[in-house]
């Protein structure tokens, strides 16, 4: 009678909930054995030159990193997306066991996880027009119309400081590298690698270039679980060795150096001991 | 009523001149799509390796199929789940019981006036914060959160006022016949209430899928945030973007289809049905009456005569 | 709480929100009014556009709209309103909300139209108005009485979705919570109690309104 229908209603609720929760359950990491076998390893899935998803494969110099650090420990890396937000708690809930996206090493930060290197300094600049001769550094940018993405600090406290600025917010980079080659903002800011990465690609090459003045210093480091000195010295003694046997050279010229672009002062840098 | 009686069927010298405006409301039109073209073409988003690449497998197998799949996931959790909060708190709006009509009206009143995005971010938020699910689920969660409440807010509503809808007889039957309140309500009135409700359903589903969209906002890897890996990589966010907006219409258009032709189905077989909420997202629906009966068979009707 | 308020301008925000809405409300209004004249229009062409119109908004997400605004109309066609970006893309914000919220709009007016008995038109067609005057003097003023609620629900509606605006950087209300989130997720539930609160706010009058007004200009019959 009509019961019946109410009652097939909920038995094909909860078989499509069944169904859809099966469809996200396979894929729990967890924090596997530092050797042999696969380990997930975050790292950006969007920045040309650093992490990038190009179908089903990864390039790029952070991709070449955790590769590295994979190679020296003995394991297969497996790649997860690490979004800026979401990359302390990727860590600290043990779905990956280290990440490399052009990951910051601040004090905020180290209270929550531990870091690895830096192996590499970056820092915040501009990215511009090829045949840009204004913009010249962050002072140049009065009357100018900057990009950024939001959330990033860095745009907010360079518009604070000169007033001046005209800001417009994206959530991606590539739209903000749209609007620059569309000539409706004049510069994108962010670290000089992301920037390299955007101006190095086939399909921007001539078009952009990096001013060259950074006005930060970011220290790149690997990300792994707070506390765990045993796995930081590993990954430490991987990135000596990435940057002593010229790897860490080649792998900066052939990702970031077709534009011309140069490591700052200070590059390679010596990866600090773990405590 | 029907828009026939607005005019006369019109003459030839109406016709000639109905087809001048048609001819010049389409040269307008056509005006501006040459200029968009043409601006687009400047800018180098016409260029064939923009487009090129959506012909191509990885594109498919690597970014727009598996976005698709996290949408469509999000979205058949969501209103699963929604129909289950729905049929609760619609429930509890309808008991005899004084506190939990109270509180149940406070619960779908509330979600149903908070913004489903906010509701997504502060869910987020409190997910990552707290870490509560394994982090590559948070996103997930927080976006069927969200869109959950909202649209279980809406169901209730739907719930309602399709119970609300059906004629007194039936609830003065179960009652003349020994059955409680509550049973009247479960065994009469629910069942006729939620197959009313069924194209209003998949409407909803319509509103559900578009606001996997704002997933995109708290960085859940749905459908619309692929532009964002397939612009890194081709450098084509503006195709990308327009070629998702064609897939997102598609497959809504799809399922509003199928919302019209299930109430026209229960229709022919003699059940009275609620329309779709008519102010579309955070609209609730209206409830029955004479008047709205006539409206659905004018708009048919007219439906018809395309 | 209060540390909140003294931090950020949530008040400023929820101006942004309510200028949004207002303006996007008035913008939807009238193309929607537009839109639902060309669907009871005598010209087939129009009827067939204004339903083109209708189908494909309102089964876009408002997030692409608004994205699309931007991306497409003012950085890719060029079409700049003022040199103040934040400004420009108020403004963009502003005409995708209309442009979205315009198909509901029509819908609701299509319904208030379908409130007004035939007779109300034949009539009007009898003593000699043409297709323009009953639409104007007698069919659209019975209609927008009897669309009010679907007109506020639309309105309610409107007042939420301008938080989709943040995608493209306008400082409104979800933009501001999701940095308040960022630097204090120690507070994430009074954050998220002051925006609902105030959404609240916003959208129960209409509501209250509109059925009100709904019951006291209802057509009499």
């Amino acid at each position: 009678m009509k019961v019946t229908s109410i009652r097939l209603v909920a038995v094909g609720a909860v078989a499509t909930l069944a169904l859809a929760a099966c469809g996200s359950g396979s894929s729990g990491g967890s924090g596997a054995a530092a050797t042999g076998g696969t380990v997930k390893v975050g790292i950006k899935f969007d920045q040309p030159g650093l992490g990038l998803k190009t179908g089903s494969t990864y390039t790029g110099f952070d991709v070449d990193v955790a590769n590295y650090i994979a190679k020296e420990l003995g394991f297969t890396p497996e790649f997860v997306e690490a979004v800026s937000s979401q990359r302390e708690t990727l860590i600290s809930s043990g779905q990956v066991k280290y990440i490399v996206g052009t990951y910051s090493i601040t004090d905020s930060r180290k209270q929550k996880v531990s870091f690895a290197g830096p192996y590499f300094i970056a820092g915040q600049d501009l990215l511009v027009r090829s045949d840009e001769t204004a913009i010249t550094g962050p002072d140049s940018l009065t009357g100018k119309r900057l990009c950024s993405v939001k959330g990033s600090t860095s745009a907010a406290n360079l518009q604070k400081k000169y007033p001046g600025i005209n800001l417009q917010e994206y959530n991606t980079y590539t739209l903000c590298v749209d609007a620059l080659k569309a000539g409706s903002v004049d510069a994108l800011t962010t670290d000089n690698t992301i920037l390299a990465g955007y101006a190095a690609q086939e399909q921007n090459k001539g078009k952009l270039k990096v001013v060259g003045t950074t006005f930060s210093t970011e220290n790149y480091g690997v990300g792994l679980k707070k506390g765990d000195t045993a796995f930081c010295d590993q990954v430490t003694t991987a990135l000596n060795k990435f940057i002593d046997s010229g790897e860490w050279q080649k792998s900066v010229d052939k990702n970031l150096g077709p534009a011309g672009f140069k490591p700052g002062p200070g590059n390679p840098p010596k990866p600090a001991p773990c405590s | 009523m029907s828009a026939s009686v607005l005019f006369d069927a019109p003459g030839p010298r109406a016709r000639a001149r109905h087809r001048l405006t048609a001819l010049a409301g389409a040269l307008l039109v056509a005006a501006f799509v040459a200029f968009a073209l043409f601006k687009l073409g400047e800018r180098g988003n016409l260029a064939a390796d923009k487009w090129s690449p959506f012909a191509t497998g990885s594109m498919w197998v690597d970014y727009l199929i598996p976005g698709l799949l996290n949408t469509l996931k999000a979205a058949a959790i969501s209103i699963v789940l929604a129909a289950i909060f729905g049929l609760v708190f619609g429930m509890g709006r309808l008991s005899h019981n004084g506190p939990i009509r109270w509180l149940s009206t406070v619960v779908v009143e509330f979600f149903r006036s908070v913004p489903v995005l906010v509701m997504m971010m502060a869910a987020f938020g409190l997910y990552t914060f707290n870490n509560v699910f394994q982090s590559e689920i948070n996103p997930l969660a927080a976006v069927v959160t969200g869109l959950t409440l909202y649209n279980g807010a809406v169901v209730a509503e739907l719930l309602r006022s399709g119970v609300g809808g059906l004629p007194r007889g039936q609830s003065e039957a179960g009652l003349s016949i020994g059955l409680t309140p509550t049973q009247t309500l479960r065994a009469i009135l629910l069942p006729q209430a939620v197959t009313a409700m069924l194209p209003a359903l998949v409407g909803q589903l319509v509103v559900v899928l578009k606001d996997t969209a704002l997933g995109q906002i708290i960085t859940y890897p749905e459908l619309l945030n692929t532009y964002q890996q397939i612009g890194s990589n081709w450098g084509n966010p503006v195709p990308a973007i327009l070629f998702i907006a064609v897939i997102f219409i598609l497959i809504n258009y799809a399922l509003t289809v199928l919302a019209a032709r299930v109430e026209s189905r229960l229709r022919r077989r003699g059940r009275p049905t609620i329309h779709e909420a008519a102010g579309g997202p955070g609209a609730p629906a209206p409830v029955e009456d004479a008047t709205d009966e006539a409206r659905h068979h004018a708009d048919e009707e007219r439906l018809r005569g395309h | 709480m209060g540390e909140l308020f003294a931090q950020y301008n949530i008040l400023a925000a929820f101006g942004m929100t309510i200028l949004l809405t207002v303006f996007s409300a008035i913008g939807s209004l009238v193309i929607g009014t537009v839109v639902a004249v060309l669907r009871v229009s005598p010209v087939g062409l129009f009827q067939k556009v204004g339903a083109f119109y209708v189908n494909t908004l309102r089964n876009t997400p408002l997030t692409l709209i608004i994205i699309a605004s931007n991306i497409v109309m003012a950085v890719n066609l060029g079409f700049n309103f003022t040199e103040d970006i934040a400004r420009n893309n108020i403004i963009w914000a502003i005409i995708g909300l209309s442009v979205y919220h315009a198909a509901f709009v029509c819908e609701a007016l299509r319904s208030g139209v379908n409130t007004v008995p035939v007779g109300q038109a034949e009539a009007a067609r009898s003593v000699g108005l043409t297709f323009g005057q009953s639409l104007t003097e007698v069919l659209l003023p019975q209609a927008f009485r009897g669309a009010i609620t679907p007109l506020g629900n639309t309105l309610i509606a409107l007042t939420k979705n301008t938080t989709v605006a943040t995608a493209i950087g306008v400082a409104e209300v979800s933009g501001l919570m999701k940095e308040m989130q960022e630097f204090r997720p120690d507070l994430i539930v009074p954050i998220f109690g002051i925006v609902a609160i105030g959404f609240v706010i916003l959208t129960l009058p209409v509501g209250l309104l509109t059925t009100h007004l709904s019951r006291r200009l209802a057509v009499k019959r």
